[in-house]
């Protein structure tokens, strides 16, 4: 089996002359419908309309890049809670994410049971998630294993931060997919810090990705705020899991652009001097840059899209600020399956 | 009707499930070559293959974590914790995941699995063999537990949690595995689970047990019709979801309980079935209800005077009988 740690993971041209202008802007499209989303919520948590708001603000390139290089409807999502990006692309609207942070009855991720960003939705194939971390890690390695035993062709994806690889779930899920060789992508966002912690308290690698040839699997590191060259890591790894060669690493490298949650304060462990530098590598400006200097995307162009995503962010939290709570009586609701 | 052991019973269950249903498929540690531990699973490998007879790496949060997973793919998983006493590095994974999953996603999704364990003590297996673990499962809404003491409902009800739309912790006694026989048709069959059984009918005092206990009731009960005390034996069968009424309704005729079980008194299931007695029957109720646990000391010690000190016998068991009927 080739195993190999590749620090020099292609970059935004190798991937970004294949794909069409059209998906290309699509893919600027969903990151910036993420990031607006994203920052609507902090607002409506800071005037009170919601209680809990946790981001992906920094992580956009990552979840987008990986996620267009899957297959919609067919492969199989296991995204952690700043998987926002991810799951819009996976099919998810943004009035479905507000329903979940409004905690409303017609949530499709949990009708208003679990805290927003826990995503769930069996008919996009994204498979209902935790609060304790890494826990979906087996779960992927497992759904890999039945689609093995089915002789089916779908790829599983799992995200987590960097802080989960800590966790023992991180090893056992891993190491299973690895020992059977199953169709799975484990993609770490490696934002430095797990809420306070960072990367140098919670590992003694330099990167999440050399520890992939440690079970025996590719371990990959990817600048992810690229969001082209995560989209051709992602591409490689998925055709590999298609063809049966089992699972690779990947380590998208990210920011994180706020705080770890609305009830987090970053400032009380960041210094004003690296929360200014992480601003400087935000990858929505990153990949409009690049569009603008291939000539993909006007700054006109570029307006008219964020407005139209501005009316479709409003539109969307007026119609989730407007859907029915829970009734009391639902609690007792979806205890057992009845069979 | 053949008369086989409780072990031969939960294996044929599988085999006769597995032939019927491609998607099932058993996991765990030393399953396939080996048939594991206990020889539950032998033969199976070469009759479905390693791809549905599968050894686990040695890890139980995997074991069951990955069975959650596989479970939401459209299989039906039967993981194997090879004793439930290396069951904790899973509780997570049962507990967090497994049981709640269908809950928290708004009954979007279903966890069809099945967790096997042997478990029980008087086996010398000493203080990590011999743990009893049906309190602390049973306590969690979502999950439905599950502890045969025969051959029939071993068989029955490992089929029906196959079956089952839920993740079934089901609980083989290891002392009850190859020492309890008995018989059991040949045709397909289920018992449901959720009913309890009465196994022994009487009218002077009701006793409650499962898995081993269950026997070292009937013993008991045998020893005090000899002393003119009819003593009702209740097979629990299933812990969650309890069989209320069929308790309730046992106290109701005799006006008297007694709850055995291997697990240490504290906490243990038997006080939910005291609460549950003295919630539904306290008028009816001549005498307090009493309890037979095991000692609250961490687990079961290796040697044979301490495991012996350790497990509730049938002696005491009638002796505590013999209290309750002379009240």
């Amino acid at each position: 089996m080739a195993v190999s740690i590749t620090d020099h993971a292609p970059g935004t041209a190798d991937a970004g002359a294949e794909l069409p202008a059209t998906t290309l802007r699509e893919m600027f499209r969903c990151m910036v419908l993420a990031r607006a989303l994203d920052e609507r919520m902090w607002l409506l948590n800071r005037a009170g309309k919601a209680p809990f708001v946790i981001s992906c603000q920094g992580h956009e390139a990552a979840q987008v890049g990986a996620a267009f290089a899957l297959t919609r409807g067919k492969d199989v999502t296991l995204p952690y809670y700043r998987g926002l990006a991810t799951v819009l692309v996976m099919g998810m609207t943004p009035e479905e994410v507000m329903l979940a942070l409004f905690a409303r009855a017609t949530d499709p991720n949990s009708g208003g049971r679990q805290m927003p960003a826990h995503y769930s939705s069996r008919r996009l194939k994204i498979i209902t998630q935790s609060s304790p971390v890494g826990t979906q890690i087996p779960h992927a390695a497992g759904v890999g294993l039945a689609e093995k035993i089915k002789g089916g062709d779908a790829v599983v994806w799992t995200s987590f931060g960097e802080g989960t690889t800590s966790q023992g779930d991180f090893h056992e899920g891993i190491n299973l997919a690895a020992v059977h060789r199953l169709p799975v992508i484990f993609q770490c966002e490696n934002n430095e810090y797990a809420i306070s912690v960072p990367q140098h308290q919670q590992m003694a690698v330099r990167s999440v990705a050399d520890r992939g040839p440690a079970y025996g699997i590719p371990g990959i590191s990817v600048d992810g705020t690229d969001v082209l060259a995560v989209y051709e890591v992602t591409r490689r790894a998925v055709e590999r899991a298609r063809r049966g060669d089992g699972p690779t690493l990947i380590e998208a490298r990210v920011v994180r652009l706020t705080a770890h949650s609305s009830d987090d304060n970053d400032r009380t462990y960041r210094s004003p001097r690296e929360l200014q530098s992480t601003r400087r590598s935000d990858p929505i400006a990153r990949f409009a840059a690049y569009l603008h200097e291939h000539d993909l995307l006007s700054e006109a162009e570029e307006r008219e899209l964020r407005a139209q995503v501005a009316a479709e962010v409003d539109a969307a939290t007026e119609a989730a600020e407007r859907a029915p709570l829970p009734e009391p009586e639902s609690l007792l609701n979806h205890v057992y399956a009845q069979s | 009707m053949p008369e086989i052991n409780l072990l031969e019973a939960i294996r044929q269950a599988i085999d006769e499930m597995m032939a019927q249903d491609e998607r099932i498929f058993v996991f765990g540690e030393d399953v396939g070559r080996r048939g594991g531990v206990f020889r539950v699973t032998e033969g199976l490998i070469d009759k479905y293959g390693p791809m549905r007879i599968i050894d686990s790496p040695l890890a139980e949060s995997v074991i069951v974590g990955a069975c959650v997973g596989a479970a939401m793919n459209d299989t039906r998983p039967i993981a194997e914790i090879q004793f439930a006493d290396f069951i904790a590095p899973a509780f997570n994974q049962i507990v967090q995941e497994a049981a709640r999953i269908h809950y928290r996603s708004n009954g979007d999704w279903t966890v069809p699995m099945v967790i096997r364990a042997p478990w029980g003590g008087g086996i010398h297996g000493a203080l990590y063999h011999s743990q009893s673990i049906e309190a602390t499962f049973a306590h969690v809404p979502g999950l439905k537990v599950v502890a045969p003491a025969t051959p029939y409902d071993a068989k029955g009800l490992l089929k029906s949690a196959i079956e089952d739309p839920n993740p079934v912790l089901f609980l083989e006694h290891k002392k009850t595995y190859r020492l309890i026989k008995g018989q059991v048709p040949e045709h397909d069959y289920r018992v449901p689970i959720g009913p309890a059984d009465i196994k022994r009918p009487g009218e002077d005092l009701s006793v409650f047990a499962y898995g081993l206990m269950l026997h070292y009731c009937l013993e008991a009960a045998q020893a005090l019709a000899a002393e003119g005390v009819s003593v009702e034996v209740v097979d629990l069968r299933t812990l969650r979801p309890l069989d209320v009424a069929t308790i309730i309704g046992s106290v109701r005729r005799t006006s008297k309980a007694l709850i055995v079980h291997e697990d240490n008194l504290t906490g243990g299931f038997g006080g939910e079935v005291a609460a549950l007695i003295a919630e539904h029957a306290f008028e009816q109720l001549d005498a307090p209800v009493l309890r037979i646990g095991g000692p609250d000391v961490p687990a079961m010690p290796f040697a044979k005077p301490l495991e012996d000190a350790f497990m509730p016998s049938p002696q005491k068991i009638a002796a505590a009988m013999r209290r309750l009927a002379a009240y």
